[in-house]
């Protein structure tokens, strides 16, 4: 069954990438950054919320500001290794320009022009704005340098191909918000959605490995193995705004368990943040809606 | 301790393996994973200012907490006994594979939990920084050796 699944999922990656064969990446026009500047402080806060170290420190690493990548991320495609992003000039991205961050983060397209995969969230970071990867930018190239290359990564074909990835683009690639909210909950948003990518673990996949919206923060099978994550929605989440806002920052649950996985990740990041940060988190999960009924029998719980 | 840690766990293995119910050991140390949380409770809700502080209380909170920290881990972990291996558990196999590792974050527990009974008795504002280095011990135990529920 699941085979078959797989079978189908390649065949309409294929079908999209052959029909949409037209699909040139799209870039940032080099203009909205050629005034910018960028802050090093400024761009630390924006690479703590986005939780980039999280993906791209090394694996079992005491220092988790040596960018070097080596993390593996296994999905139904096969397995990613978050690359090195430390400013060595050719193992990492020491030559690159701010435009190329931009791209890279905003558009999910490399400096030569190819698509991204989307386990690298640039589907959320393309909501950010410019200043912000402009001080992200200052601040990545602060960062000490760290000669390891790149491990390749272990996907099988079609999805070794990166051009079939237009396709999936064309299909789920939004700078829009997910979430309609009120003006007060905006930064919430902006945190939620832009940087801190919750949605990546916390909303379920369908076959095509895009983010179901209708079931947004609904709960999600683990991609690493045992167990689920958990809803966010309020017909599973009972917690309170504080507690939410209290987990971001000691990840103690309400029950004074404490966190563990890679949410522990978010909170080390989290508790760095400031307390009107968290609070703008917690406000925007409490106003989650409940997920519509699951019907798509795939993926999701 | 470490060695004795080994032993029982492969002594132990014989004794689970044939059974199909959740092993008493896998209860008894989820057992003491709730302890520590109901005392953790007391102290954070008196740190919050959302329970009223009494010394007292705290302290005994503080003083569990270290006791718990004490028990001999070894019995509580046969191999075999892992997420894997038996429904009932979140304990990822990769605790049995990096049992020094287990027993040194295990340690720090004990390390915050000594200092928290330090200060708990000492006032209200004495617990907050304490919940901080605890939480961290407990965390830095679940990030990499148990899965989601
Ligand atoms: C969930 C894990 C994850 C997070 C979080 C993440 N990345 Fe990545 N990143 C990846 C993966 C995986 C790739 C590889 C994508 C590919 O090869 O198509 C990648 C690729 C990149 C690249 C391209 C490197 C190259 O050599 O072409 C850059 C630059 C980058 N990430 C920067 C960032 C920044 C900046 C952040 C935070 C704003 C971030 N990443 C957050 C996983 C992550
Ligand atoms: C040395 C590693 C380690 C440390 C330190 C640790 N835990 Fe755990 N904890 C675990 C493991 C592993 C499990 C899963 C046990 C199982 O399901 O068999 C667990 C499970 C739990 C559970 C769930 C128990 C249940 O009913 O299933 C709670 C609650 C908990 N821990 C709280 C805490 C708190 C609070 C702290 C810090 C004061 C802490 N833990 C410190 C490893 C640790
Ligand atoms: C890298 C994946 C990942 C990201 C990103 C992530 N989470 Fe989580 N989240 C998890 C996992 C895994 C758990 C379960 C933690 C555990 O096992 O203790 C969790 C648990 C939670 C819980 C506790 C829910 C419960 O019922 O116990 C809350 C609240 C939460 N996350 C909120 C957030 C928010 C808000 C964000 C964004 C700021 C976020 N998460 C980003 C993976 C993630």
């Amino acid at each position: 069954m699941r085979r078959i699944l797989k079978l189908l999922v390649a065949a309409a990656v294929i079908g999209v990438a052959v029909g949409l064969w037209l699909t040139a990446p799209d870039r940032v026009a080099p203009e909205r950054f050629a005034s910018l500047s960028g802050d090093v402080a400024a761009g630390e806060k924006v690479f703590t919320a986005s939780g980039c170290a999280s993906c791209h420190h090394v694996p079992g690493a005491e220092d988790k500001l040596i960018l070097a990548g080596g993390m593996a991320f296994p999905s139904d495609f096969g397995t990613f290794y978050a690359p090195n992003i430390s400013p060595d000039p050719s193992a990492g991205i020491g030559d690159w320009k701010v435009i190329d961050l931009a791209n890279a983060v905003m558009k999910g397209v490399s400096p030569k022009g190819q698509h991204y995969y989307p386990a690298f969230p640039y589907n959320a970071y393309n909501k950010m704005t410019d200043q912000d990867v402009a001080d992200l930018f200052a601040y990545l190239q602060s960062l000490p340098a760290d000669a390891t290359p790149s491990k390749p990564h272990d996907v099988g074909f079609p999805f070794n191909i990166r051009r079939s990835l237009g396709g999936w683009k064309l299909l789920f690639f939004s700078d829009d918000y997910v979430m309609d909210v009120p003006a007060d909950l905006e930064r919430g948003r902006y945190l939620v959605e832009a940087q801190a990518h919750c949605a990546e673990c916390h909303t379920p996949r369908n076959a095509l490995g895009g983010l179901d919206t209708s079931r947004w923060m609904a709960g999600a099978p683990n991609p690493s193995g045992k167990g689920t994550i958990p809803a966010l929605t309020p017909d599973k989440l009972t917690w309170s705004a504080e507690d939410v806002a209290y987990y971001l920052e000691s990840g103690f649950t309400p029950e004074y368990d404490s966190v563990g996985g890679h949410m522990a990740e978010v909170v080390d990041n989290f508790a760095h943040l400031s307390a009107e940060d968290r609070a703008a988190v917690a406000a925007y999960v409490k106003a989650l809606p409940a997920p519509k009924a699951d019907t798509s029998g795939s993926s999701s719980y | 301790m470490k060695k004795s840690f080994a032993t029982v766990a492969v002594l132990a293995t014989l004794a689970t393996t044939a059974m199909a119910e959740v092993p008493q050991a896998v209860k008894a140390r989820q057992g003491q994973f709730n302890i520590m949380a109901l005392n953790l409770g007391i102290l954070g809700g008196m740190a919050k200012g959302q329970v009223e502080y009494n010394a007292e209380a705290a302290q005994a909170a503080a003083d569990s907490l270290v006791a718990v920290s004490m028990i001999h881990q070894t019995a509580l972990w046969p191999e075999g006994t892992d997420a894997d291996s038996i429904e009932g558990t979140r304990a990822l196999p990769a605790i049995w594979a990096n049992i020094d590792d287990v027993v040194a974050k295990w340690g720090a527990f004990g390390e915050a939990a000594k200092a928290m009974q330090a200060a708990a008795g000492q006032g209200q504002d004495q617990i907050g920084p304490n919940m901080g280095a605890i939480g961290g011990s407990c965390k830095g135990c679940h990030d990499t050796y148990r899965a989601p529920q």
